[in-house]
């Protein structure tokens, strides 16, 4: 690997940290690629051959974890929940969380318990795969 | 048994890029710095602390293959790689603003938990560290 695929993974890093810590905000893929410093048809390309996917759908995997720990720890309302992480419209929050968890916002909250493990950890490591 | 951990080990891609990281900006001092030729041997400590190392380590010959070395860097720069260092601080707020008008890499602000406030940053690498201000008991 040549120093040039370093830079430009620690570029599609530093765009995929941002969808971490901004994932409530409408996180485009001109936005994103203005973080990782090139182009946008570049970044989308490069982005699903660094991290094995799309930067759409990391967000929203990432959004749909920051779900699942909202209705795990908290008691926001779904609705509410929803808004909060990200997503426009509560049809596609609750049809996004489905497709991806298997179940759907409410029963996935009645069927989960906080974990008491340290959140950092959890949000690395549940976040959902497709 | 046992009754200490003295030394933990992290990869970095340049040794020297990493003091001005490690020492120039988080405050770290260097415990050791030993040219052995074909090895540096580097590690970090909080100040006043040298009983508790981080070895900066980097990936290459003659521990590794090049080819391997540069598997190492990819994880590293993928951010799949990193030591996860976690360090205490008195108060997390202000060590946040002070690293951050330094250029440091946030990947989360300071957070309340149960614990106490923490956040999580990158090192020049990819590498993912964070610090807690602890509750006090």
């Amino acid at each position: 690997m040549s120093r040039a695929a370093e830079e430009s993974n620690r570029r599609m890093l530093r765009a995929r940290d941002a969808m971490d810590r901004a994932y409530a905000q409408p996180l485009d893929v001109p936005a994103l690629a203005r973080i990782a410093h090139v182009s946008q048809a570049h970044f989308s390309r490069t982005f699903r051959a660094t991290f094995g996917e799309t930067p759409h759908r990391y967000l929203q995997r990432r959004r749909v974890e920051r779900a699942m720990f909202l209705l795990r720890e908290t008691d926001h309302s779904v609705t509410a929940i929803c808004f909060e992480v990200g997503f426009g419209s509560t049809g596609t929050f609750s049809r996004t969380f489905s497709d991806i968890v298997g179940r759907s916002p409410r029963t996935y909250r009645k069927e989960s318990a906080p974990t008491g493990v340290p959140t950092c950890f959890t949000m690395a490591w549940t976040r959902p795969s497709g | 048994m046992f009754n200490a951990i003295t030394h933990s080990q992290i990869y970095v891609l340049d040794q020297d890029q990493a003091l001005d990281f490690y020492v120039g900006k988080l405050g770290l001092e260097v415990a050791a710095d030993v040219d052995m030729g074909f090895m540096r041997w580097l590690a970090v400590s909080v100040p006043g602390h040298p009983e508790r190392q981080i070895l900066l380590e980097r990936p290459g010959a003659p521990a590794m293959s090049e080819e391997t070395a540069e598997q190492v860097r990819e994880l590293v720069t993928k951010g799949a790689m990193g030591g996860w260092l976690i360090l205490t601080t008195d108060d997390c707020r202000k060590t946040y603003e002070t690293l951050l008008a330094k250029g440091v890499e946030f990947t989360e602000e300071p957070t309340e938990r149960d614990y106490g406030i923490d956040c999580g940053f990158r090192d020049p690498f990819g590498n993912r560290l964070r610090f807690t201000q602890l509750k006090t008991a």
